[in-house]
């Protein structure tokens, strides 16, 4: 593995080693001294070109927990609009001597060409609406604590599935590991193709999330509205919002997921959100050791 | 495969095993405020059995830790990495004894990423080291408190251990390099 | 510039089979050019060479009526001499160029400069094509008749459409007195808004913003009901989508003048290449490149003559351009110097055409949707014609192209059969595909 880019690329084998590996580095995150000198003298760069918090905060700590050090370049303005190529930018990175880049932006693909033209890892913290891969394994690994297992369950993703990188990352992750999967959202905001992928694509909630172990509750943007694709959030919430009571349709032992930042009231209801089935906290702190197992195995191997 | 010389058997490494357990017992006066360590792979059930007769000699087993020291190698990104297990550490160790335990001492160098681990979850009062098999070449200033067999060897041979627990079958041996120049093995380390 | 200053020759074309769409004609035999004109027999005024042209196919006038120069104001895309070049490279003897420069071509001082730049550079005819809206704003009509004078060939906002429909019957009334044709880039700007490619399966899996065929084809079909309303001539740039394929087949059972065109690359690829090229934007082309079902559809159309002309829209950008993150990067495909390949890849050597009905697409189809007039080849019509080796199998190599712009997701296919020779008005400007303004023997 030379590159982070997506789900899609990565063989199943690859995907449980990945999981396993943030496993044994979750245990870290409970030391006294939360410090490895695993990636010492090694450097990342924190490149994101898109508005980012909880990603860049959690790329952050767990390439601080391994002791590399951090660079952290942001930038919301386009190529055209800072007059210098996203390429210059990262090729000053790695001329700068960093060791890997951590890349967030707004379009798909930009990762990926990234990698063609750096000779340093490039991991993708998100892009576009294409994929979103250490996400995915963060819930992979929080869904995988709480049952044990993946082959076999019920996930319901649910909300804006055609604009959601989590929502693409998350199906290949579920698909490849043996779960089922159900897309649940608004017409025009989950597309029927997605059957050839080999989910369930539904309108209903209430048949989207019947007998579901995951629901995984995607943010609705609130340009959509402004783009004509959802009426008010009251139909939203009526209709497709995670309700206490809409959650009695799931499994009883249901795992409720959200990649954050939520819209309470919305698209997730804070009773749910904070009640004993929601795990966004595990979620939060997974995501710190998905990232330590990432960052481990691209650079803490040789190529063999 | 290569042709081996068994330099310990079953009976052997029990018997080692034991009188390890009553050198600690005797350095420590008992087994209060002693934790034992395994380091992976082969450390941990040595540790655990270390343990169970420490407890047959004095009625009471220490608690047993197990160690990755994968995140401590000092050759990350120089080889290819095996997959991380789980560390495992009676905490506190604030106070205690920490005895690690490994199968082979060779080169050092896993004990000194093992040394750097313990103290990354605390100060305990001492560290000390019990192998089952010391094969000398040292390339770090580091000794062995509890030695099951001292093994004279050259550098390029190999000094496996085989134990039930992960192997299926109970010995050591020493595998003599191969008269082809494939890549030289560091065995035990 | 071209052969000015070479002496005067007669050439005695020999051996090649020619292909006559604007006559209907074929025939082995040959063709004598002289003083810039066909001619039944040398004059003896001036010596004659003999061109040995066995196996060559050779065609009057084909020309691209769908192209983007780029000049004035973008000329490290595009310039009239690297463009004219491209077109004489690619076999065109002369070329209906969009007016989206900076500024744009509404105004018939810019007709006349890209005209008469045109001419002198001789490599190829510039037809401009000027705007139809000042500014292509939108909101007022250009002086249409006033370009016209200077030399213009027809209308078009091309890059953008004229969706303001008070605007566009407006349009299509006014230039019925012009008798040319109102180009429309035919996109539905909110149901496109935001898109790189086209919306199917393959954009759900890259992730890119997609916008669906429909996006052309309402448009289209809101235009050939202003063309019944009004009597004028549209034409549809462009098309490639299955629901503008029924609107312009409704139109012409009405009898309406309706025409349209398709790209090569339409007929070539589909939006399977967008996820081989892995989100380099040398797939990125507006209208996108559609599903495999689509682009057979538009094979049959063209075969069947719903669609009648054949043009490239050739749109050179500068590789840095190219280079951007696929949303934003420019849309567009270099195709002058792949266009005559694909077409006889996709539908001469598949069968689906006869080569003078090929060549007709490209020919006298696009004259006729101009208005223009050509004889074909007989004594007296002016002398632009294409040699062709039809069975020339060659790859795609765009840092060999005349064009500025190196951007075609073509790059390394093979096609089959090329222009091998270029004669504009009587001289030599491309042979053997080298574009010279050298004389014969230099």
């Amino acid at each position: 593995m030379d590159d982070f880019l997506g789900i899609a690329e990565l063989s199943t084998k690859t995907l449980e080693d990945l999981l396993d590996t943030a496993q044994a580095l979750s245990e870290i995150l409970s030391r006294p001294i939360k410090k490895v000198p695993t990636l010492r003298g090694r450097a990342i760069a924190n490149a994101f070109f898109e508005p980012s918090t909880r990603t860049r905060n959690a790329f952050e700590l767990a390439a601080k927990y391994l002791s590399a050090d951090v660079v952290n370049f942001s930038s919301t303005g386009s190529s055209l609009e800072k007059g210098e190529s996203v390429w210059d930018t990262v090729k000053t990175l790695e001329a700068l001597g960093v060791d890997a880049v951590v890349v967030r932006h707004r379009e798909a693909g930009v990762p990926q060409l990234m990698a063609e033209r750096l000779a340093i890892p490039v991991i993708n913290a998100g892009d576009g609406e294409h994929e979103h891969p250490t996400q995915a394994l963060l819930d992979l690994l929080t869904v995988r604590q709480r049952f044990g297992r993946l082959q076999g369950l019920r996930v319901a993703i649910v909300g804006d599935v055609l604009h959601s990188r989590v929502a693409r990352s998350d199906l290949y992750g579920f698909l490849a590991l043996g779960a089922r999967v159900t897309l649940v959202g608004p017409p025009g905001l989950v597309s029927e193709e997605w059957r050839e992928w080999g989910a369930e694509v539904t309108w209903d909630l209430a048949q989207g999330i019947r007998g579901a172990h995951v629901v995984q509750v995607l943010r609705i943007q609130r340009e959509r509205q402004a783009q004509g694709l959802l009426p008010s959030w009251q139909e939203y919430r009526e209709r497709w919002g995670i309700t206490r009571e809409h959650l009695g349709w799931a499994d009883p032992n249901v795992l409720v997921l959200h990649p954050g930042p939520q819209n309470r009231g919305v698209e997730i209801d804070s009773e749910v959100l904070e009640g004993a089935q929601s795990a966004v906290l595990d979620q939060v702190r997974n995501g710190v050791a998905v990232r330590m197992a990432v960052l481990y195995r691209l650079l803490g191997g040789a190529a063999e | 495969m290569a042709e081996g010389v068994v330099l310990m058997d079953r009976e052997a490494i029990r018997r080692a095993l034991v009188r390890i357990a009553h050198e600690i017992v005797e350095r420590h006066r008992g087994t209060d405020r002693l934790v034992l360590v395994g380091i992976h792979r082969r450390g941990v059930p040595l540790a655990r059995r270390i343990a169970a007769n420490l407890e047959a000699i004095e009625g009471a087993a220490p608690p047993v830790g197990t160690l990755d020291i994968g995140l401590y190698r000092d050759d990350v990104g120089h080889r290819p990495f095996p997959a991380l297990a789980a560390t495992r550490l009676p905490l506190p160790i604030e106070g205690q004894t920490v005895i690690l335990v490994d199968d082979v001492l060779f080169t050092g160098r896993t004990v000194r990423a093992a040394l750097d681990a313990v103290t990354d979850w605390g100060r305990p009062a001492a560290i000390q080291l019990a192998v089952l098999v010391d094969r000398g070449h040292r390339e770090l200033p580091i000794r062995a408190d509890y030695v099951g067999k001292n093994v004279p060897t050259a550098r390029r041979e190999e000094v496996r251990v085989e134990l039930e627990e992960t192997d299926g079958q109970e010995q050591v041996i020493l595998v003599k390099p191969s008269r082809d120049k494939g890549q030289e093995r560091r065995g035990g380390e | 510039m071209t052969a000015e200053n070479c002496p005067p020759e007669a050439y005695q074309i020999e051996g090649a089979l020619v292909l006559d769409p604007f006559t209907g004609r074929e025939w082995s035999g040959p063709v004598v050019v002289e003083g810039g004109r066909v001619v039944e027999a040398p004059s003896g005024a001036v010596p004659v060479r003999r061109v040995e042209a066995d196996g060559l196919w050779l065609v009057p006038r084909l020309v691209d009526i769908h192209v983007h120069f780029r000049s004035p104001g973008q000329e490290w895309k595009e310039d009239l001499e690297s463009g004219s070049k491209a077109a004489a490279a690619g076999g065109m003897t002369a070329v209906a160029t969009m007016p989206n420069t900076v500024p744009p071509v509404d105004d018939p001082a810019l007709v006349t400069w890209q005209r008469s730049t045109g001419e002198r550079l001789g490599y190829t005819q510039i037809w401009p094509i000027g705007a139809v809206t000042r500014g292509l704003a939108g909101e007022t009509l250009a002086d249409l008749w006033r370009m016209q004078e200077a030399g213009a060939v027809a209308f078009s906002d091309d890059g953008r459409p004229v969706w303001d429909s008070r605007l566009m019957r407006s349009a299509l009334t006014y230039s019925q007195s012009l008798r040319v044709p109102i180009i429309q880039h035919a996109e539905d700007p909110r149901l496109f808004e935001g898109a790189a490619m086209h919306e199917g399966a393959v954009s759900l899996r890259l992730g890119i913003p997609a916008g669906p065929a429909e996006a052309e084809s309402v448009m289209v079909w809101r235009d050939v009901q202003l063309a019944a309303l009004t009597g004028g001539r549209l034409h549809i740039a462009h098309l490639s989508a299955p629901g503008s394929l029924e609107a312009v087949a409704w139109a012409k059972a009405r009898g309406l003048r309706v025409t349209a065109e398709v790209t090569p690359h339409h007929l070539l690829l589909t939006d399977e290449a967008v996820a081989e090229w892995g989100y380099h934007a040398v797939t990125k082309v507006n209208p996108p490149l559609r599903p495999q079902a689509v682009r057979d559809a538009l094979i049959e159309a063209v075969c069947q003559g719903v669609v009648e002309v054949i043009a490239s829209d050739h749109a050179p950008h500068h590789a840095d351009e190219k280079a951007l993150p696929y949303a934003e990067a420019p849309f567009g495909i270099a195709g002058l110097e792949t266009s005559l390949g694909v077409v006889l890849t996709v539908l001469v050597h598949t069968g689906r055409l006869k080569p003078i009905d090929a060549f007709r697409r490209m020919s006298a189809a696009p004259h006729a949707v101009l208005g223009l007039s050509y004889p074909g080849i007989v004594p007296g019509a002016a002398a632009d014609l294409t040699l062709i080796d039809p069975y020339h199998e060659w790859t795609v190599e765009p840092e060999r192209f005349y064009s500025k712009g190196k951007n075609t997701p073509l790059a390394g296919m093979r096609l089959k059969g090329r222009a091998v020779a270029t004669m504009v008005r009587g001289i030599w400007v491309m042979r053997e595909g080298a574009v010279s303004a050298a004389c014969w023997d230099a």
